[in-house]
């Protein structure tokens, strides 16, 4: 025993793990608290004064230039698209979650492997073809075109989460709604959905964030201004910014802030909610 | 007649009940299967279909060259430098992430009062999206106007002030370094969580055994993380697999493809060469790989479980 004890590296003490702690908050703040300064800056300041200096006066131009300048019509479609996806997410991944864990059919087991399977599937794959889809119908630069792929990419994790959830409601309240006359599609709206409800919010949080941050599709099917989403308002200011550092880092806290305001509001929730996308084993 | 009517009602009765019994798997499963076969089987199965062309996506002038875009991806040094950053990217994912991790999950399962806070504090990163945090860190990185290359020429090294998304050398481990910075609370929540199912009768059990801290971390402790530990590994390298956004909004593969990766190289060769059957066949090559790394994978972790 005491030979195994000698040959185990020592943990750390208390002290030294806190400082490495606060070492990383560190690490996380301050590149924010960068951005958040240097985007009340004048133009003048970046160049004048070290990047630490606090800004001479706080400019609030930029922020008022970003937003006049087409950057609510970005916040409205995020919220369209987002707002869309997550509901037809929600929507389709309960029922068929529903039929996974509790109706009996002969390929049940096959198909929620499958589902599961496809979790792991690099997206990028599928781009190529759905660029072309979506020209070949005609929704391409249109905020639309990012619904269909939105809802279909997010669908096996969602059913993924909301099956194991609903295999834990009791089998009992089930058999009790049958013996009251109710079929599948009653004991699914009577009993099902009103119990599914902390696996439902979870679903919502998990995708409604990663939607909401979503590039890569966003970027291929949409191109104007008028029909893109909000990260893509820094890939377009870009180009119209890309010599004014604080302008730049102004559009990016607008753009970050409404998931920080939403956060500050319910953070267990957001926490639990981005982790359940996790496998766990 | 009475008797007659309720006997030709029954079977027509659990014939409808049988009926709605068979029927509703369909119906509750088919808008599901509709979107997934539209968007993700049919997409898989096109991408391999392009693979076998060579076409500039433009127009009905494609050409079926069969394996020929394969056989040149088998000599493509390009692709095989992108796998080789992609599965860099996984190394140093797995070697720093969770490490990193496991210690601040140690901390914040220790430290009472303040852990909340710092908990909600670190998470804060993954927040962001990624081309903001493309644009966060670019200014970070600037050469001649971000604050690292400011602050090491302050404490008298402007010999370490480099141009880093710009040099061959730096480019990869820069954004590597921004995707670690954006991912460790990640895996950190991971192993929190894991950490709090730890039965506290075992710790007592094995301190009253004359157990040190530190024997009963690398003895008890780590081992009953090790599902949660090797989720994460794969979680990782699946994550670096596949990675595109960072380092398309940073260094766009560049300079000189130093950090491209499997999706990069994809993307560049389809959207901005125009080769719709070679990206196809780089894409449909990512996916393969992907898939066996992730089977074989599976095959270590064994189970999927969730907690919501």
């Amino acid at each position: 025993m005491t030979t195994l004890t000698l040959t185990q590296p020592r943990l750390p003490t208390r002290g030294v793990i806190w400082t490495l702690a606060l070492a990383w908050l560190a690490v996380t703040l301050l590149p924010l608290v960068f951005v958040v300064f240097t985007s009340l800056k004048s133009q003048q300041d970046t160049f004048d004064s070290p990047v630490w200096a606090l800004p001479s006066h706080f400019d609030w131009s930029h922020y008022a230039g970003i937003l006049q300048s087409g950057f609510l019509t970005y916040l409205r479609n995020s919220l369209f698209v987002v707002g869309a996806s997550v509901t037809l997410i929600l929507v389709i991944s309960a029922m068929a979650a529903y039929a996974l864990a509790r109706l009996k059919f002969r390929f049940n087991k096959p198909l929620f492997g499958l589902i599961v399977a496809a979790m792991i599937v690099p997206l990028h794959i599928t781009l190529v073809p759905i660029y072309l889809m979506t020209k070949g119908i005609g929704l391409y630069d249109t905020p639309f075109a990012l619904i269909g792929p939105y809802v279909a990419m997010s669908l096996p994790v969602s059913i993924f989460i909301l099956a194991e959830f609903m295999r834990q409601i009791p089998r009992e309240l089930e058999e009790a709604a049958q013996l009251d006359g109710c079929g599948p599609f009653a004991i699914f709206r009577k009993v099902f959905l009103p119990l599914s409800g902390p696996g439902v919010a979870t679903v919502a949080i998990y995708n409604g964030i990663h939607l909401w941050n979503e590039f890569i599709f966003a970027y291929v099917l949409t191109s104007s201004p008028g029909t893109r989403t909000l990260p893509l308002s820094l890939w377009d200011f870009q180009g119209e910014y890309s010599s004014n550092i604080p302008a730049m880092l102004a559009v990016v806290t607008l753009t970050s802030l409404p998931l920080i305001v939403a956060y500050a509001f319910g953070q267990e929730r957001i926490v639990k909610g981005m982790m359940a996308g996790s496998l766990k084993g | 007649m009475n008797t007659h009517v309720t006997m030709a009602a029954l079977p027509s009765a659990i014939r409808r009940q049988q009926y709605a019994r068979n029927l509703a798997p369909v119906l509750f499963l088919a808008p599901a299967v509709a979107l997934l076969v539209t968007f993700l089987v049919y997409p898989l199965g096109q991408s391999f279909h392009l693979s076998l062309l060579e076409w500039n996506g433009l127009g009905e002038n494609s050409v079926f060259v069969g394996l020929s875009n394969w056989a040149v991806l088998v000599q493509d040094t390009v692709f095989w430098h992108a796998l080789g950053n992609n599965l860099l990217l996984a190394v140093v994912s797995v070697l720093v992430q969770l490490p990193v991790a496991m210690a601040l999950a140690l901390l914040l399962d220790k430290a009472g009062r303040g852990s909340r806070t710092l908990k909600i504090l670190y998470f804060l990163p993954l927040l962001f999206s990624s081309v903001a945090l493309g644009v966060i860190f670019k200014n970070v990185y600037d050469p001649n106007f971000g604050p690292i290359n400011a602050v090491l020429q302050t404490l008298g090294a402007p010999a370490l002030a480099q141009d880093w998304l710009g040099d061959r050398s730096y480019a990869l481990g820069a954004v590597a370094a921004v995707i670690c910075w954006q991912n460790i609370p990640f895996y950190m929540i991971l192993f929190l969580a894991g950490l709090a199912s730890f039965p506290p009768e075992l710790r007592e059990a094995a301190t009253l055994d004359g157990a040190s801290n530190s024997t009963i971390f690398w003895k008890i402790k780590l081992p009953h993380l090790q599902g949660t530990v090797r989720t994460a590994a794969m979680l990782a390298v699946i994550g670096s697999l596949r990675y595109f956004d960072l380092i398309y909004v940073m260094t766009g593969g560049g300079p000189e493809g130093a950090s491209e990766l499997m999706a990069t190289y994809m993307y560049r060769t389809v959207f901005s060469s125009f080769q719709l059957g070679y990206g196809s066949t780089i894409a449909s090559a990512m996916f393969l790989v992907v898939t066996l790394i992730a089977a074989f994978g599976m095959r270590l972790t064994k189970r999927f479980e969730t907690e919501v």
